[in-house]
């Protein structure tokens, strides 16, 4: 089964990143943009069969190792095809 | 007084730390590799500037976790002192020896030049040879040097006397927005562990050690602590 983790600024954090991306696309001429986050996506395939298994081994990396807790929020989807 | 140095793959200011430790301590530091996982018996541990691991996933992020790392902060946690500078200070809030992180700066540019800072903490073992409030001009050379943590924790490091370093102006005042390069919460360039015998800064004592390098020496002084301890 393949986990996706999609890891985002706390929303109180600023993102320099997203404001520079919001500041090109408003020099491009894509108008009505308010706000822009960069945030990140990993992908991680699993040999479990048991999903709840599966969450609880990615929840415990991301609090290891892949996600800062004093910046960052993750969010968890497990696709078990 | 003996010291080791951590080198990781992507680290580029081992050797001035290196060259800057052996001329004002008079020994050699040794070099150890990150893939090491045991430390000689040492004094001072030095965490180097650079980009370990191209700064893959997080600054320092990958540096936290290699095997030399486990004996660095089982002899932190001992009370051997450990200094990280740049880099190293990215590496040891990622090991969680020193509380939050450093952003990318909120200009969104790497910084390399000299700046003020001014030493807040006086005492052993790393800025007893300073003196209180009086602006260092020093360097900094970074893309991610943005120190920020939790309000709470900010309250705390304030405190407990706990922020080593703080940027300021050329007279050594931190309320203006332009003496603060990078965004630091409350100007913060370096702090010390509860403890004080883990000082993790984003200047670069090492190029300012040396006439050759610039003609501000105020690097020198932190040397001097060390050696005086």
């Amino acid at each position: 089964m393949k986990a996706e983790i999609i890891i985002t600024l706390k929303e109180a954090v600023r993102d320099p990143q997203g404001q520079a991306i919001a500041k090109a696309l408003d020099r491009m001429g894509f108008a009505a943009i308010s706000k822009v986050r960069q945030g990140k996506h990993i992908e991680i395939e699993l040999n479990h069969q048991d999903k709840e298994q599966a969450h609880h081994q990615i929840q415990s990396m991301c609090e290891k190792f892949l996600v800062n807790p004093v910046i960052e929020d993750y969010q968890i989807v497990i696709d078990s095809h | 007084m003996k010291s080791a140095i951590c080198v990781f793959p992507g680290s580029n200011c081992d050797r001035d730390i290196a060259v800057a430790l052996a001329k004002r301590a008079k020994h050699a530091p040794l070099m150890v590799w990150h893939k090491d996982t045991e430390l000689p018996k040492v004094d001072l541990i030095i965490l180097p500037g650079g980009f370990s691991y191209g700064d893959y996933l997080r600054t320092g992020c990958m540096a936290a976790h290699s095997p030399i790392m486990k004996e660095v902060v089982a002899r932190a946690k001992a009370g051997v002192w450990v200094l990280g500078i740049c880099n190293g200070f990215q590496i040891l809030t990622e090991t969680g020896l020193l509380p939050g992180t450093l952003m990318y700066n909120a200009s969104r540019k790497f910084i390399c030049r000299e700046v003020y800072v001014k030493v807040e903490r006086c005492a052993p073992p790393f800025t007893s040879a300073y003196k209180r409030g009086e602006p260092q001009s020093i360097y900094i050379a970074h893309h991610a040097g943005n120190y920020q943590a939790s309000r709470d924790m900010l309250a705390r490091l304030e405190d407990e006397n706990r922020i080593a370093l703080r940027y300021c102006d050329a007279q050594g005042k931190s309320d203006m927005a332009s003496a603060n390069p990078n965004g630091s919460a409350n100007h913060i360039a370096g702090i010390v562990n509860v403890e004080g015998n883990i000082l993790g800064m984003m200047p670069h004592p090492e190029r300012n050690a040396d006439p050759a390098l610039s003609p501000s020496l105020s690097g020198a002084p932190l040397f001097d602590s060390l050696l005086a301890c």
